[in-house]
């Protein structure tokens, strides 16, 4: 819970990670790229006196997650959102083991959603439901630009990805985190295209879809089929941090997805260990759209407070103590709460 | 790195043993080359964004080192601008042999021996690849009309000579010239569009007016498309001067190389290095070379 100028917000932070990018983990060049890349990002991005080490980077274990996300970060509920990676990593990227051993020990505070690759077809499909009995998933991380064998990605209206989407809908695992990456095959084609969340959407009613970084580097297309489709929504990993390292670009890409996308399906995250949630969360409160934008309305408490943690929270469930609630007038009913943009898109 | 030469495009036109003047004005050349290569997603040359990591020009030719924020960023776009960096190179008269190589990525060794071996997209992926990358190209290129359209149009609204219900009569005659302008008209050019005074500004992919009742939509929806493209550009700017310049986007430069071969070929080869700020010169600079002969 964070509390500043008398306003207490429910924190959920919707996508963490507790990855294991050691040198001792590395399968080839790629896992060394790929952890290499991410710090970059943090380098980039992070205030410098936020800054971690290169090793502590690559591997900060259990002890230091707790902290950094429910002692120090403000952070109430944090969703784990794995990497998988197998053909980078060793024993993978995100830490399986380790991660749900931590949920099980801290139920209250964490949730362990997993991840399904469908190039692994009926093998992977009776894991998966092995895995929602054992993980008891509420949702599930797809990394649609993972190298596995050959293949260098998948698309989500792939006949394997509807079976397993249709295996989800069964068993309840029905929050679908999807992560686009750079590729895709056949590689003609703009891998961070979103066009296949929106085929999915519309045939997938009872599940809701969470496209991480809103869509980044397509916020645009993002945005559009987020008016189309009332279960697309918006996680802000990677898009937070720029409230620090250019603010008037954060600015306009809240202003944007408050437009087009609404205040009840835009979703918090630090994207940990990329960044860590307390100064995000500090920034994010304080935060306001500048005046001399004046193509946008300005952030209210309500909005923050439905972006921080209780959109989230009512997509998972979470118990919100009643005092950090919205009053229920405040909250939109799923469905029913339609974005300006969605309006004016549907009616011309 | 093995990268084979290409096809001299006119090797008899540059002498050996050139003198440092014709070394800078072939330097020159190399940049402004490189400078009419695009990043195709985020509308902007390789040469202010400093991608162009170093240019070595030597008897033989030119080599190349082009590099990108990531590891990990699109193999496909990648690819295009690799594939460009030559093309426009080779168009330089009397360049001689044309190397360019893409550092750091996980596809490097595939993309440069594809470019090496001329062996186009389809031949570089393999199986990776389908038909082309001609409609990604064009994807981005309407997005980048789109949002040379929208930065013209706001422009002429925040100056107040048009009104949003008026923003359908709009035409090219009525944009004040300069570099907004400019910009749209080569973005126009780039995907079939007509730049005559009378025509429409504010119009779809394929030129085709808005019906007025869309106006606003489609002007709002512009303004996506233009925030994305600026924002990736920021972030990318970012991430390369992390990963190159320990976070000083003022320091990404790109280094100049110029061996040059002493007529008295018993002397021992030359070599001067200079450097020149990448990201601030709209009109890539030719590095003055400081004297350094090795008879001194």
């Amino acid at each position: 819970m964070y509390e500043k100028n008398g306003e207490k917000y429910y924190v959920v932070d919707a996508h963490v990670a507790l990855w294991d990018g050691r040198e001792s983990n590395l399968r080839n060049i790629h896992g060394k790229q790929f952890i290499d890349c991410f710090y970059d990002y943090h380098k980039n991005l992070s205030p410098e006196e936020v800054v971690w080490d290169y090793d502590t980077y690559t591997y900060y274990g259990g002890e230091r997650l707790m902290r950094d996300l429910f002692d120090e970060g403000y952070v109430d509920h944090a969703i784990f959102q794995p990497a998988f990676l197998g053909d980078f990593y060793e024993n993978g990227f995100g830490q399986t083991e380790e991660a749900w051993a931590l949920t099980q020990a801290h139920s209250d505070k964490l949730t362990y959603n997993h991840n399904f690759d469908p190039r692994n077809e009926q093998a992977g499909l009776d894991q998966l439901r092995r895995d929602a009995e054992r993980f008891g998933l509420k949702g599930v991380k797809l990394y649609t630009a993972e190298w596995h064998g050959r293949s260098r990605g998948y698309k989500l209206t792939d006949p394997w990805t509807y079976r397993y989407l249709e295996a989800c809908e069964e068993l309840g695992v029905k929050n679908i985190h999807i992560h686009k990456g750079p590729t895709i095959i056949p590689l003609d084609r703009d891998a961070f295209d979103v066009a296949d969340v929106d085929a999915v959407a519309t045939d997938f009613q009872g599940l809701n879809f969470v496209v991480e970084h809103v869509g980044l580097p397509r916020l645009e297309d993002f945005c559009w089929i987020a008016t189309q489709e009332t279960n697309v929504h918006a996680g802000l990993a990677v898009a937070m941090p720029f409230i620090h390292t250019r603010p008037r670009y954060f600015a306009q890409i809240i202003g944007e997805l408050l437009y087009w996308v609404g205040e009840d399906k835009i979703q918090f995250s630090s994207d940990y260990a990329i960044w860590t949630p307390k100064w995000l969360i500090e920034k994010f409160v304080d935060f306001q759209i500048p005046e001399d934008m004046t193509e946008y309305a300005p952030l209210t408490v309500a909005q923050k407070k439905k972006i921080l943690g209780l959109n989230a929270a009512k997509m998972y469930d979470l118990d919100v103590p009643a005092q950090l609630r919205l009053p229920e007038a405040e909250m939109a009913e799923p469905g029913l709460e339609v974005a300006a943009g969605a309006k004016e898109s549907v009616f011309s | 790195m093995s990268a084979v030469a290409t096809p001299a495009a006119s090797p008899t036109t540059r002498t050996r043993g050139a003198g440092p003047r014709q070394g800078a004005s072939l330097a020159h050349e190399v940049l402004e080359a490189l400078a009419t290569v695009m990043d195709p997603e985020l509308d902007e040359p390789i040469t202010g964004l400093g991608f162009v990591r170093s240019v070595a020009l030597h008897p033989a030719g030119v080599t190349v080192h082009l590099r990108l924020p990531t590891s990990f960023c699109s193999p496909n776009f990648a690819y295009l601008m690799v594939s460009d960096a030559q093309d426009a190179l080779r168009r330089v008269r009397g360049i001689g042999r044309v190397t360019v190589l893409l550092d750091d990525h996980h596809d490097s060794d595939k993309i440069n021996a594809g470019i090496a071996a001329d062996a186009g997209y389809l031949g570089t992926f393999g199986a990776e690849a389908e038909v082309g990358l001609d409609e990604l190209r064009r994807t981005f290129q309407r997005k980048a009309h789109t949002a040379a359209m929208e930065r013209c149009v706001m422009a002429a609204l925040t100056a107040g000579s048009v009104r949003v219900e008026d923003l359908g009569r709009l035409t090219l005659a009525d944009l004040p010239a300069g570099r907004t302008k400019e910009a749209l008209l080569r973005r126009r050019t780039d995907i079939g569009l007509g730049v005559a005074p009378g025509e429409r500004v504010l119009v779809d992919d394929h030129g085709e007016a808005v019906p007025d009742e869309e106006l606003p939509l489609r002007l709002r929806l512009a303004t996506s498309v233009r925030i994305s493209i600026e924002g990736n550009a920021h972030f990318c700017r970012g991430l390369l001067a992390t990963r190159y310049a320990g976070g000083d986007e003022t320091a990404i430069t790109t280094e100049i190389t110029e061996i040059t071969e002493i007529t008295d070929t018993t002397s021992p080869t030359s070599t001067t290095r200079t450097t020149s700020t990448a990201p601030s010169v709209s009109h890539p600079r030719a590095t003055r070379r400081p004297k350094l002969d090795p008879k001194d």
